[in-house]
């Protein structure tokens, strides 16, 4: 039976941005409210989607498929697996929350909103893309209002951020739009995910362009384009700037979201086409992912402005997933077949993925609502705000305990499946990697005491407590944190199979030697 | 499930919705809510007591029941928890039950008017949930997750009073310690997990028995884990937290910090001794005897009446795990239990005195005067009398006289270090660290006595302000005082110097699966080495008090003379041998450092000089290009081509939108080449 539920989860977003054209701009309730309930139907259509998805099975659902430009084989192609389900979960949820987080808007509301929207669709239409040129267009179609958002609605530096991100992305898209093509001409002219995945590893074996492994050079080419977005050592540096200028909804979106399209990138299709170099690779990547724990991890720790401390956090929390990809191999003959851990490590990874998700986005909604009453967010500057704000504090606390990976909350549970899956292959690795676990606890116990304890900062005597919209934009995802952590299966059922599938490809069409 | 996992599973869940009901509804409930979590722990405390009751009709120290479930289930990976119950685990249950229930009882008038009162409970709560989760369960996972849940909880309760920084310091402080040895225990865990595929403890058991972990890997395993217990039980070099976390209320201390989460890691290393290999065992020895006499040493010239019981504490633990290290783990059990009950009375000893100082200064007006300095005491056993002959009892106990409980696990415990030394001459210092810690104990502990409560009153105005302890503080004082006597532990035995009892017979010793000592021998060569320990630590125990007694009691022996004639050692002592100023120095001052030349590393050189400096290079080139070929090429392409190169860099100081296009341009022209390229 055909359905178009993925291609509502799209285009929902879009049918909001027309709505608003017939608003006029000044209406700015109007524009806010049809931005909520666009994202609020978006977010009910992936309920659905949730309820209807059979977790048994690794393959993908809920096709979707057309001609879109035959003269190049492109298709308008969509379906859903265990790797993109978590993020399609995900998006609506955090966009409509973020436009809670936005309700606060005032200068050109309907410009905002309407980009927003569109960033949305842009977001989902990567996850849901089966289509090579479709995903890429989604990916382009979601870069132009993030650089609207963050230069126009941004803090002081907001241009130099925007236009840093912008060209950084632009790097990246450059590089995959070579890789795409390269693919494309080499095997059989197909933008077609599911064919590629079965073609690819085979045509591409042997294959050599100037003395070097035409896998390997995709590979990089891909592996790149993606490393920006996560964001992966060393390039990494557009992603504090952004986070500190993008105002706090963005921030949410850029990294609950965002960051996660370089992490699936990678798993769909460099591990789906790339299979082989997946052996070669491996290594490396668990190096960058140690040292995306020890380098986020101690620029956290440096930071004075709480937003950048955040935004190191989580270049330090996507190394931890990075381990846990780089884990893989352990399936392998080399490794000792030791399935088991391949299995814990890559189920890390994608509950890390998310888990990041809700937690990152916690972490900046927060800050946001002490910016918003105090104007700045110098960890310094603050002290015994646990007296006037004592629900603040305590949610806050939910927030940094679980940035910390207390157990209990989710995000323990992927950093120790991405340990446990790591260890066996990557010893060394993994346990300088455990310094990162009291790294974590430092900066954000250390910044907590600063904010939170201590006497009262007088100036701060009469702050406000947290109101009701705010909460609502946090409890949602702090009882997820809680929930996942405390019944993980509930998320590690949805992503198992698709995990199986994705170990099957690694191994079976990777160890072609 | 039978009856024991269901009762485990009641104990475990009571204090979990007694914490859930406090932190959400605990303001409006009539009290404050504290009857919720002192009714829940108080029914664990019933349940703990049928338990150990009907373990007491049986005395059968092979009774065994487990549970498990499917945590996670992965398809291959799979994550197997549960809840075991043999006597080790009913007896820890019974204790803690024991101790929390006095705790939060004495806590009703200790925390009286606090204006946080409900989220004090909460956290009480909070944290016999976390221990008792330590305590039941099978395996690694559970036992990793409360251990850090344990960690919360003290982290939130030492710094209760978060508005004094000190307070926040020490929680802060103590969780990262903790998490230092954390790290440990997690790589021991991963070590254990990839050699036998499982966390349950019967898994990891029959791993070391089946030789699949061993040797060298089995070893550093073993050193991981105890590396958790390091932290937990505040041994060296990771003692440094414990005695700060007396800025949490008393209670807390009594609970926490003195009998049971302290005793984790002593608990945990009871269940793990038979997988520890000698050369583990050995550095296990070494840590608990240095840490015994060290902490010992810096508890003789404390003022501060908590902290010389934080170090006391200290002291202790190093005892039971220098026994643990030497073999004679059900000898660390048995002292972990006494101890509990003698040291957590010692705690609310001091709770009544501090609460007791408080209000008599409150009374006087006197603020410049520290309640807990025992410098401003003196006296008091006139005032405090109950308090006063509870927390004698208690001392007789932990200097290890007989007749009290302390007597007979010490024991047993200097009995282990002499019987292994007498096998590894080498080791002779292992009963060195045993016998001296307990010379010094006794002697800090005869000081502490004569400091408080007798001498004449140093401060008369606010002595005469002082009342004796309400119901509420002196109920637990006299259960736990009494306690502090021997036969509670012997019975149906009543011989003092017999060592013989129920919890003989219920807890048995088992044989090392990694090639550590036989039970049947270890307990052999203790009864061997029994009369002769015996002898030197009622001699050494005694010579503490007597020396005590003329220091502070007779007075013939002048402290301050002492100390002016040994200003060095003093001060060492005093200043607690400078570990903190060491570390602060060697640790965390580079730490810092370093974070801080990363951050700038990554900010102001990496972003700024070389990612910046691509922009600057390439609007440079885009110039000099733009320059040379302008009349050479087709103007609207090199028009294009030159502006977006230009918007490179130039972008970074303006924002135009007409740029986008430009890029948009380039990468169209980009696939343009690439088509072409591949047609020729």
């Amino acid at each position: 039976m055909q359905t178009h539920i993925l291609s509502w989860l799209i285009w929902l977003p879009v049918a909001g941005i027309v709505a608003m054209m017939f608003v006029p701009r000044e209406r700015k309730d109007i524009i806010k409210v049809i931005a909520a309930v666009a994202t609020g139907l978006q977010t009910w259509v992936a309920v659905i989607l949730l309820l209807n998805y059979d977790s048994s099975l690794g393959t993908f659902q809920f096709l979707e498929k057309m001609d879109w430009i035959p003269a190049f084989h492109i298709h308008y192609s969509l379906g859903v697996d265990g790797l993109s389900l978590p993020m399609v979960l995900l998006t609506p949820l955090l966009s409509f929350l973020a436009v809670f987080v936005s309700w606060n808007i005032d200068r050109a509301t309907k410009g905002y909103f309407a980009l927003f929207l569109l960033l949305d669709t842009g977001m989902i239409g990567v996850f849901l893309a089966l289509d090579f040129f479709l995903f890429y267009v989604f990916w382009e179609v979601m870069l132009l209002p993030m650089y609207f958002l963050i230069g126009m609605w941004g803090g002081p530096q907001r241009e130099y951020a925007a236009i840093k991100f912008f060209l950084y992305t632009l790097v990246g898209s450059v590089l995959m739009l070579v890789a795409m093509l390269a693919l494309y001409f080499t095997c059989g002219q197909t933008f077609d995910f599911i064919t590629l995945s079965q073609t690819a590893p085979e045509q591409l074996q042997g294959v050599t362009w100037w003395g070097l492994s035409a896998i390997r050079v995709i590979w990089v080419l891909l592996f790149i384009g993606f490393a920006i977005k996560v964001p992966i050592f060393p390039l990494h540096t557009w992603l504090p700037l952004a986070h500190v200028e993008a105002p706090t909804a963005i921030s949410v979106i850029l990294a609950g979201i965002l960051l996660k399209m370089g992490l699936y990138g990678m798993l769909r299709i460099n591990y789906g086409f790339l299979p082989e170099a997946v052996w070669w690779f491996a290594g490396t990547l668990a190096v960058l992912g140690l040292i995306n724990v020890i380098w986020g991890a101690l620029c956290a720790l440096a930071q004075k402005d709480l937003k950048k401390l955040v935004a190191y956090s989580s270049i330090n929390h996507m190394g931890y997933a990075l381990l846990g990809m780089a884990a893989v191999v352990a399936a392998g003959a080399m490794q000792g077949e030791n399935v088991q851990a391949a299995q814990a490590g890559l189920a890390g990874a994608v509950f890390q993925m998310f888990n990041h998700g809700t937690i990152s986005a916690m972490l900046f909604i927060l800050v946001g609502v002490v910016y918003d009453r105090a104007h700045h967010r110098e960890i310094e500057g603050f002290g015994g705000l646990a007296k006037p704000m004592p629900i603040y504090a305590g949610v806050t606390m939910v927030a940094f305990f679980a940035g910390l990976g207390l157990p209990g909350m989710s995000g323990f549970v992927s950093e120790f499946l991405s340990f446990v899956g790591a260890f066996p292959v990557f010893k060394v690795i993994v346990i300088l990697s455990t310094l990162g676990i009291l790294l974590n606890a430092a900066y954000f116990l250390r910044a907590y005491l600063k904010i939170f304890f201590g006497p009262l900062n007088e100036k701060y005597a009469t702050i406000p407590e947290i109101n009701g919209r705010e909460l609502f934009t946090v409890v949602p995802l702090a009882v997820i944190t809680i929930g996942l952590g405390v019944f993980p299966h509930l998320f590690l059922n949805l992503v198992k199979n698709t995990i199986d599938v994705v170990i099957t490809q690694v191994v079976q069409l990777g160890n072609l030697f | 499930m039978n009856i024991f996992i269901q009762y485990g599973l009641a104990i475990y869940l009571l204090p979990l919705a007694a914490f859930l009901i406090q932190i959400f509804w605990g303001r409006r409930l009539p009290r404050k809510g504290d009857w919720v979590s002192i009714g829940a722990v108080l029914l664990t405390l019933v349940l703990s007591t049928a338990m150990l009751a009907s373990l007491l009709l049986d005395l059968n120290p092979d009774f065994h029941q487990e549970a498990s479930f499917t945590w996670l289930d992965l398809g291959r990976f799979q994550i197997r928890v549960g809840f075991l119950m043999d006597t080790v685990t009913v007896i820890m249950l019974f204790v803690v039950a024991l101790i929390s229930s006095a705790s939060h009882i004495f806590s009703i008038k200790y925390m009286e008017g606090d204006p946080a009162y409900s989220r004090y409970y909460a956290y009480l709560s909070l944290f016999t949930f976390s221990m008792n989760g330590i305590v039941l369960s099978n395996n690694l996972l559970l036992l990793y997750v409360s251990w850090e849940l344990v960690g919360l909880s003290s982290y939130l309760l030492i710094g209760f009073w978060y508005e004094k920084p000190s307070a926040a310091l020490a929680g802060m402080k103590a969780f990262l310690t903790n998490r230092v040895g954390d790290i440990g225990f997690f790589i021991g865990i991963l070590l254990m997990f990839t050699a036998t595929g499982s966390f349950l403890y019967r898994d990891m058991f029959a791993g070391v028995a089946a030789g699949t972990i061993a040797g060298t890997t089995l070893t550093l395993a073993g050193i991981g884990l105890f590396m958790g217990a390091v932290g937990k039980s505040s041994q060296v070099p990771l003692h440094i937290w414990l005695p700060d976390a007396m800025e949490g209320p008393t209670p807390v201390s009594a609970l926490m910090h003195a009998a049971t989460m302290v005793a984790a890691g002593v608990f945990m290393m009871v269940r793990f001794f038979p997988i520890l290999t000698p050369d583990a065992l050995l550095v296990v020895a070494y840590i608990g005897g240095i840490t015994a006499l060290f902490a010992s040493l810096i508890a003789i010239t404390q003022t501060d009446i908590k902290k010389v019981l934080a170090y006391s504490t200290v002291s202790q633990l190093g005892y039971m795990i220098l026994a643990v290290g030497t073999g004679a783990y059900v000898a660390a059990f048995f002292h972990l239990v006494t101890h509990a009950v003698f040291k957590s009375n010692l705690f609310y000893g001091s709770g009544s005195v501090i609460h007791a100082m408080h209000h008599g200064l409150e009374r006087t007006h006197r603020h410049d005067l520290d309640p807990q300095d025992m410098r401003n005491m003196g006296g008091l056993k006139a005032k405090l009398p109950l308090t006063y002959w509870s927390m004698v009892a208690s001392t007789l106990a932990i200097a290890g006289i007989p007749f009290f409980s302390g007597f007979l696990s010490k024991d047993q415990i200097l009995a282990g270090t002499l019987a292994f030394a007498e096998h590894h001459p080498v080791h002779f210092l292992l009963p060195v660290f045993g016998f001296g810690a307990a010379l010094i104990t006794a002697f800090y502990m005869t000081r502490l006595i004569f400091l408080t409560f007798h001498q004449e009153p140093r401060h008369p105005e606010v002595f005469a302000q002082i009342q004796r302890a309400p119901f509420e503080m002196a109920l637990p004082l006299t259960i736990l005082g009494t306690g502090s006597l021997y036969v509670f532990y012997t019975l149906p035995s009543v011989n003092p110097f017999g060592g013989e009892g129920w919890f003989q017979r219920l807890v048995e010793a088992r044989d090392s699966l990694a090639g550590g000592p036989a039970a049947d021998w270890m307990a052999e060569q203790m009864h061997h080495a029994h009369l002769p320990t015996m002898i030197l630590s009622i001699a050494v125990a005694l010579a503490g008090l007597v020396l005590g007694w003329l220091m502070y009691g007779s007075r013939r022996i002048s402290a301050e003379a002492l100390a002016r004639r040994f200003p060095r050692l003093h001060d060492l002592s005093y200043h607690k041998f400078y570990v903190d100023e060491l570390y602060a120095k060697l640790l965390y001052d580079p730490l810092l450092k370093l974070a801080d030349f990363v951050g700038w590393l990554d900010w102001d050189w990496y972003d700024k000089k070389i990612i910046d400096g691509f922009g600057r290079w390439t609007t440079r080139i885009a110039r000099w290009v733009g320059t040379a070929d302008y009349d050479g090429l087709d103007q609207g392409l090199v028009d294009g081509v030159g502006r977006t190169l230009r918007a490179v860099g130039g972008g970074m100081q303006r924002l135009q939108t007409g740029r986008i296009q430009n890029y948009i341009l380039l990468a169209t022209a980009g696939v343009i080449i690439i088509l072409l390229s591949q047609v020729f």
